[in-house]
């Protein structure tokens, strides 16, 4: 037993006042859960208190909440972990902070309204298998490591925390989400399913959809359920732009290949090249511009600057051409050699099976790890 | 007034699978939850579902496993149908999309579960209820015209015509708090079971009974009520499942002394045995001390392959990690039974019907029965896949061509006079519903667990009718009408003393030792007086005992050794 105190953000959209926070002292086993501790409050101290909650084993989904800032599922946290980040946080004995989930209305203290964000971007995705035809008589013959490739995904349990975190989405508050593209990677690379290319085509099209994820990896640190949405987008973009060569409406495709090329022949990004690579890439892209290649140019221009004045990009001389600097030694062989691994080893990897394919204690070889990263290079500066 | 020819209450597998059912027969149908559908606790179900569907394997090897497995309480016929329409069923679900695990041929493949003859486990990792609920949840939402969703609505209670037939219910939008009344010409109950009448237990906080109640109240026959499924590995204290996958895929039981100890209790089918079998086993171990000190015994799941951990019990390293700090890959995780499964419920027939007309039940709520005195793993699943579509194939049947239901206002008006009485409590007039609802769970964990006596159930009785009383009084807190969880909380204690005092009732009455029923004081089965279900009724405001036999087909009841 331990004495914590929880931080409460409440709302009580009955009283006419805004939110305000609250403080419960409780005590219990550090091994217990912030969602212990919330009900212990509520049981002792205040039954109006209110949070979604039913399984208390991460299954159901239902307690998505901000503890110390960072969206998890209360009852996946536990109470003396949260009480080491408040420390830390702030160095000394300070309460747990416990708040509704980012990017959704409050409904009343910590439950908010899911269904005008969440479930809405979910049915935008076509959430349900499309099949050809009549099923078979047994059942479909797939390949068994598809359908635990989808598996992932599957494990979704819709508790919003990669939505409540979201940085695309708090920048643009359209954008299809974490959530609903994993849920749409269900289908995707689901082989039973017969509208895959479609599929792409639309998610790749939308202005919302799949580029507009700045891999931000923070829908991944927040899921429960080790989902990785993030790379269930990666995903979805390297079928749209490897598998199926989609050239889309939002110029991803090739911005995605500049950023690939640009990489594997700099080993850093050259953002003086970057745009020019996404909108006319290679001397024939320059020589002979295809139709709208110029007027993205000039669109751009608008957001390069946005970049520099906010330092997102890093300075103006950066962007002139040729005096971005080489890698030291032959670190730039190196990339080349991780870039022709990723050919040879051009199988998608997905994670979720690491178990699989390591040997006994046996920890995952790093050139195996290292492919999926090199495919898809992260802008350490720069717009993704 | 929302109207709808079928109107399912909850939406689990039963209920979904109900509602998409009905739908196909083109009625219009109201589904309600009192959470989000995908909240539901058919989540937990982790292992898989049971269906003989390889050539090798037999409807009838399933069907026996399943009665045998039921210390032959089950009613037969019903055994037979589910067995038999299991694998159309689990093709069905294949169909719309759910992940079944395959063999190398890219065929659907299985694994092994407790009490089975062979290996017909079908299986998603260990989230397999998770992913046929979410397909289904995907189902609902591709014929969102055809089937009406009523999301977070809690159902105060079942609309009765003075014919006594269902005709609706009333609902609370938890959103905002409004009551509505709702009419159907059929009503599918699909509520789960009771489990948080015990603490700890394996199920979610929702699993309160509501459905058990409503339809004892509104004059529904409940059966096997006393036949309450003690899981044997569970986490002490929190009550968290670990899957029954986890001995399919040959996990050990190792008592304090690191011995196998399921040598002594079921030599041939050892940790396989069927569950009432190996939560008795792990509870005399712990009773005669060869448990640890915390009252557990422990599941050693380092003998399995790590590959085919990470691959197929995935769940399991979590919840190890989460909520135990134990890397099950590494070291034996300790374990106990614990309260997990009501294979007793409302009445129903093969087809869901109750003996009250237009109400039907389907799944765990419901008792048709297919478990009898204990339930194997992994028909669960499909007991609510089978049933709740028979249910919604049969209610949609009844309503068509029959004249629109019209419920009486009045029920309406008495369910808001309930809730306002509720609300209208003085505060500090009585104990906060937290601790009547933390003393049922310890009293019925205490006493109506693995092992019961007359004297310990009697004690559980008479505490029951004590907290009926104080629940009367029960104060709360919150006195508004957006998300107040804390009247929804009053209303499921009504519903979990209910269930609480029928399952008393039921377990005093038998005086024998049948299944997850085992009387310390009448330990042997007894075939000649009790080869029977206890059916309770509603009258004087407490359960009226009666009698009715339990459907033979072609299995005769033989001694039971695993």
């Amino acid at each position: 037993m331990a004495a914590y105190t929880l931080k409460v953000r409440r709302f009580q959209p009955e009283s006419g006042d805004g939110p305000y926070w609250e403080t419960f002292d409780v005590e219990l086993d550090p091994t217990l859960s912030v969602l212990d501790g919330l009900l212990q409050a509520k049981d002792r101290d205040d039954g109006s208190l209110a949070v979604r909650c039913s399984c208390r084993a991460a299954i159901c989904g239902s307690c998505g909440v901000k503890i110390n800032g960072q969206s998890a599922l209360a009852c996946k946290t536990q109470i003396g972990e949260a009480k080491e980040i408040a420390n830390r946080r702030d160095g000394g004995s300070e309460p747990i902070v416990v708040e509704p989930m980012g990017n959704m209305p409050v409904i009343k203290d910590l439950v908010t309204d899911m269904e005008s964000t969440h479930w809405t971007k979910i049915r935008r995705v076509t959430p349900w298998l499309l099949p050809e035809g009549d099923p078979p008589e047994r059942e479909y013959i797939v390949p068994p490591e598809s359908m635990i490739d989808i598996t992932q995904s599957m494990a979704c349990i819709q508790c919003g925390a990669c939505v409540s975190s979201c940085l695309s989405m708090e920048a643009d508050p359209d954008f299809i989400g974490p959530a609903a593209l994993a849920k749409a990677y269900r289908f995707v690379g689901d082989p039973r399913d017969a509208e895959t290319e479609e599929r792409l085509h639309d998610l790749a099209n939308d202005p919302h959809g799949i580029y507009d994820c700045t891999h931000c990896f923070s829908c991944i640190d927040a899921c429960p359920k080790g989902v990785a949405p993030m790379d269930q987008i990666m995903r979805l973009r390297r079928k749209a732009t490897a598998g199926y060569e989609i050239d889309d409406h939002n110029n991803g495709m090739r911005h995605e290949h500049a950023f690939v090329k640009i990489i594997e022949s700099k080993g850093t990004l050259d953002e003086s090249l970057l745009l020019q690579e996404s909108f006319a890439p290679g001397l024939k892209g320059k020589l002979a511009p295809r139709p709208g290649a110029i007027k993205g140019l000039i669109e751009s221009i608008p957001t390069a600057i946005r970049g520099l004045r906010s330092g997102k990009m890093r300075s103006l001389p950066k962007l002139i051409p040729g005096i971005h600097p080489k890698l030291p030694g032959d670190a730039q062989d190196n990339v080349r050699r991780i870039y022709a691994h990723a050919e040879d080893h051009s199988v998608e990897l997905n994670l979720y099976i690491r178990g699989e394919e390591a040997e006994e204690d046996a920890p995952v070889p790093e050139a195996e790890a290292v492919p999926a990263a090199a495919i898809e290079p992260e802008p350490d500066e720069g717009g993704g | 007034m929302p109207d709808h020819d079928v109107l399912v209450i909850g939406a689990g597998l039963a209920g979904q699978r109900a509602a998409l059912a009905a739908a196909e027969d083109d009625v219009s149908v109201g589904i309600i939850s009192k959470v989000h559908p995908v909240r539901s606790h058919s989540n937990a179900a982790q292992g898989g579902i049971n269906a003989a569907l390889n050539p090798d394997d037999s409807w009838e090897s399933h069907a026996f496993d399943t009665i045998k497995g039921s210390d032959y309480l089950a009613d037969q016929d019903a055994v037979e149908i589910m067995t038999q329409e299991a694998p159309k069923e689990l093709l069905h679900l294949e169909h719309l999309g759910v992940t079944f695990h395959r063999n190398e041929k890219g065929e659907l493949g299985t694994r092994a579960f407790g009490g089975a003859s062979a290996a017909r486990t079908y299986y998603v990792a260990d989230i397999t209820g998770q992913a046929i609920m979410h397909v289904l949840y995907e189902q609902l939402m591709k014929y969102s015209d055809e089937v009406a969703r009523y999301e977070e609505y809690f159902t105060t209670g079942l609309a009765i015509d003075d014919g006594g037939a269902c005709v609706g219910a009333v609902c609370r939008n938890v959103k905002d708090g409004s009551m509505e009344l709702f009419g159907a010409k059929s009503v599918i109950l699909a509520t789960g079971g009771n489990g948080q009448v015990w603490q700890p237990t394996t199920n979610a906080l929702i699993c309160t009974g509501d459905g058990i109640s409503m339809a004892y109240r509104a004059g529904a026959v409940l059966m096997d009520m006393e036949m309450i499924q003690y899981h044997p590995t569970t986490l002490a204290g929190k009550g968290f499942l670990i899957t029954e996958g986890a001995r399919g895929e040959g996990a050990h039981l190792l008592n304090a002394k690191g011995e196998r100890f399921m040598e002594r209790y079921a030599p041939n089918k050892m940790e396989l045995a069927s569950r009432d079998v190996v939560s008795r086993a792990e509870q005399t171990e712990i009773n005669e001390g060869r448990g640890f000190p915390d009252g557990t015994v422990a599941l050693d799941i380092t003998v399995v392959p790590r590959k085919r951990i990470h691959e197929a019990l995935r769940e399991i390293v979590l919840v190890g990690q989460d909520f135990a700090g134990v890397d099950i890959t590494k070291e034996p995780i300790h374990i106990k039974p614990g309260n997990h499964y009501t294979m007793g419920g409302v009445k129903t027939d093969v087809w869901g019907r109750t003996n009250v007309e237009g109400l039907y039940a389907a799944g765990e709520v419901a008792c048709v029965s297919v478990h009898g005195g204990n339930r194997l793993g992994a028909n669960s699943l499909l007991d609510t896949l089978i049933f709740g579509r028979r249910s919604g194939e049969d209610a949609a049947e009844r309503a068509k061509g029959r004249e629109p239901a019209r419920p009486s206002q009045s029920v309406l008006d008495d369910e808001q006079a309930r809730i306002g009485e509720i609300l209208g409590r003085e505060k500090g007039s009585g104990r906060r519903v937290s601790e009547v609802r933390k003393e049922l769970g310890e009293t019925m964990d205490k006493h109506v667990a693995v092992f019961r006596d007359e004297a310990g159930i009697n004690t559980a009785l008479e505490t029951v009718k004590r907290l009926q009383e104080e629940a009367r009084s029960c104060y709360i807190d919150d006195r508004g009408s957006v998300f107040n969880q804390d009247a929804l909380g009053a209303l499921e204690l009504g519903y979990m003393l209910d269930n609480a005092e029928a399952t008393c009732v039921a377990a005093l009455h038998r005086t024998e030792s049948r299944g997850a029923q085992y009387r310390t004081d009448f330990p042997e089965r007894n075939d000649e007086e009790w080869l029977k279900h206890i059916d309770l009724s509603h009258k004087d405001d407490a359960p009226e005992i009666s009698y009715s036999d339990v459907t033979m087909t072609q299995w005769e009841p033989q001694e039971r050794t695993y």
